[in-house]
């Protein structure tokens, strides 16, 4: 026991008086929310800009929550300015007749000026009949919260914080104490070789939910806005069998490097393409099947949905006992390939 | 006289590289043993064979009555040992280095803390590891190395980066771990370090020992001259050659002397006798 929490006071100790390490254990996926959770902040909320020439009732009809009407003196001025690429799309109204300029070079947003243009022009001519319309038409918005980019977000990068640091650790503090013979001393010494792995599990658990707790409170201040659901602290095994997953990667990273500039490269070479693969950015529903197919095996894959179903779905245990079996299973058969090409020494 | 090691006909092959070839020594409880050697010359193998970290391809040790291979947790409490790159943990301080290694021992924090006066590092204690200099690693590796009062003491080198003031300084304290009845095995290129120090050394090179005895046994068995070097005219060649016990007398001209010079034969002149003169990389 005294072994146990000796080694692993020596690796906290080395980890909180190396700055880089710090930084970016702490500070770098910090910088990642501030990033993707202010620049995406408004996305949903933003209006569409529409050039506006002349007017009548379906100029006065667009709806200002959708579009913002840009005034125009005369329509070849609006036309330059869509045709430029300034502008989705111009509408000219003149006596009762409309016309709509659009680029199909940015077809989404063509296609959401047409549609607007075109219920706006519906609504006008349904309205000049006088008769009640036949189909009443009403949205309402559905779990409107977890829209918010910042709840997608938030679990996505805190997996990729807790799975680079984990397996970064790992695999540093593996090759380190090989170069500097640290391992070989501990060999000499009599402490059972279960205390020194022990000791890295312990410490690199304890600083994921360290992560965890500071990243979590300050993705909940008004700039982020960040609403955690229900059962939101089932998270805490789904980080805990995560951190194992990626200790066993950064173990056989440490097993196959010969310098801390091997292992990093190493270590970023899996860890980052994984983290674009498993959705941990961007929204992964929307890349071509083939992709989601590939995600599908990936560690970082099940952490990161199982987090976001638990921390903002509001799901329960049923939403994370299949992705920590995953997780244990991967953790297995990564440990015992990095136990299999584990060396003492460096030659 | 009983045995801290014994080791037989120890062989160790790196490809087609013979690293260590039939080596056979014995070292004695309190012992104080030194493995010369120049550089590749099998000392560091020899010594890493005997503590356990290599598995030999041929022979037997055993030390303290035990096999060192596998890793052997009976063994390693009794033995302490300090390795040619001194292995600390990253940005620790002396004191905290040692207090590690005292837990993994399961020595008190007292004991740890003594060591550093021990070695003369209570000024250094809140020192970081990177921070010190290589006198000052060298002895905070042999205070983690002795921090457990092992049985036996492995020192690879011990004394190789410092400067004179702090090799004698750590004769004085090996001398003293010695007189507490621990035996001591180290690896030296120093000849005067080892003559100044070992009861008895091995003389290495290319994988085998070539020669095993104490020093002054060494330099006897060589049967060099003593040579006595006089000034001009205090006494002729005739007469010279007249004396008793007078092998051989020349006249030279390329020692401009004061007085009289006695230069007997040393530890190095067996080492060069044995290992030839050839230049080593």
């Amino acid at each position: 026991m005294r072994q146990l929490r000796s080694l692993s006071l020596a690796m906290v100790r080395g980890l909180f008086r190396d700055r880089t390490a710090l930084f970016f254990t702490f500070l770098f996926p910090l910088m990642f929310l501030l990033v993707f959770g202010l620049v995406f902040r408004d996305d949903g909320a933003s209006r569409t800009e529409l050039g506006v020439v002349g007017s009548g009732p379906v100029v006065s009809a667009l709806p200002e929550e959708v579009v913002e009407a840009v005034p125009f003196d005369d329509a070849d001025a609006a036309v330059a300015a869509v045709a430029d690429g300034d502008l989705p799309g111009a509408l000219v109204e003149t006596d009762g007749q409309v016309r709509l300029y659009f680029a199909p070079s940015d077809q989404v947003r063509a296609g959401t000026v047409q549609g607007i243009v075109n219920a706006v022009v519906g609504q006008v001519n349904q309205q000049a009949t006088g008769q009640p319309p036949a189909v009443v038409f009403d949205a309402e918005r559905v779990e409107s919260q977890s829209f918010q980019p910042i709840q997608f977000i938030t679990p996505g990068i805190l997996s990729w914080a807790i799975a680079t640091s984990a397996a970064f650790r790992a695999a540093l503090t593996l090759v380190s104490w090989r170069k500097r013979q640290v391992l070989r001393r501990l060999r000499l010494s009599p402490a059972p070789v279960w205390t020194v792995v022990g000791a890295r599990v312990g410490v690199s658990t304890v600083v994921a939910v360290s992560q965890a707790v500071m990243f979590l409170l300050i993705a909940m201040t008004p700039p982020f806005g960040l609403e955690l659901s229900g059962s939101w602290w089932l998270f805490l095994p789904v980080l805990v069998f995560g951190t194992a997953a990626f200790l066993a990667v950064g173990l056989f990273v440490g097993a196959v490097s010969k310098s801390e500039e091997s292992a990093s490269a190493l270590a970023n070479f899996i860890v980052l393409p994984m983290a674009f693969l498993a959705g941990t950015f961007f929204d992964i529903s929307q890349s071509p099947g083939w992709m989601q197919a590939v995600s599908r095996v990936l560690p970082l894959r099940w952490m990161n949905d199982a987090m976001l179903d638990v921390m903002v779905r509001g799901q329960g245990v049923e939403a994370i006992w299949l992705p920590c079996l995953v997780l244990l299973v991967f953790t297995l058969v990564v440990g015992f390939v990095a136990t299999r090409l584990f060396r003492w020494e460096s030659a | 006289m009983a045995g801290a090691i014994e080791v037989r006909g120890l062989t160790k092959r790196y490809s087609d590289l013979v690293a260590v070839s039939d080596v056979s020594f014995e070292v004695a409880e309190g012992e104080f043993f030194g493995i010369l050697g120049p550089n590749g010359a099998g000392k560091t193998t020899t010594l890493e064979l005997v503590e356990g970290i290599r598995e030999p391809d041929g022979g037997a040790v055993t030390v303290l009555g035990e096999s060192p291979w596998p890793r052997n947790e009976r063994l390693l409490p009794r033995i302490g040992v300090q390795l040619q790159a001194s292995a600390f943990f990253e940005r620790l301080t002396a004191r905290e280095q040692l207090h590690t290694f005292g837990d993994l021992y399961g020595v008190p924090r007292q004991r740890a803390d003594e060591m550093l006066e021990v070695v003369g590092m209570q000024d250094k204690a809140d020192v970081r590891e990177h921070l010190l200099s290589g006198g000052q690693r060298q002895r905070l590796s042999i205070a983690c190395a002795l921090v457990h009062h092992p049985e036996l003491v492995f020192l690879d080198e011990p004394t190789a980066v410092l400067d004179p003031q702090a090799r004698r300084n750590l004769w004085d304290l090996l001398r003293d771990i010695q007189s507490r009845g621990t035996t001591v095995v180290y690896t030296t290129h120093y000849l005067d370090e080892a003559e100044a120090l070992c009861d008895r050394v091995a003389i290495m090179d290319h994988g085998r020992i070539l020669d095993l005895d104490s020093p002054a046994s060494l330099v006897r068995g060589l049967d060099a001259p003593t040579r006595v070097a006089l000034p001009d005219g205090v006494l002729d060649v005739r007469t010279a050659r007249s004396l008793p016990g007078a092998d051989h007398v020349t006249e030279t001209d390329d020692e401009a002397l004061d007085g009289v010079s006695v230069r007997t034969a040393t530890l190095e002149d067996v080492f060069l006798a044995l290992t030839g003169r050839e230049y080593r990389a």
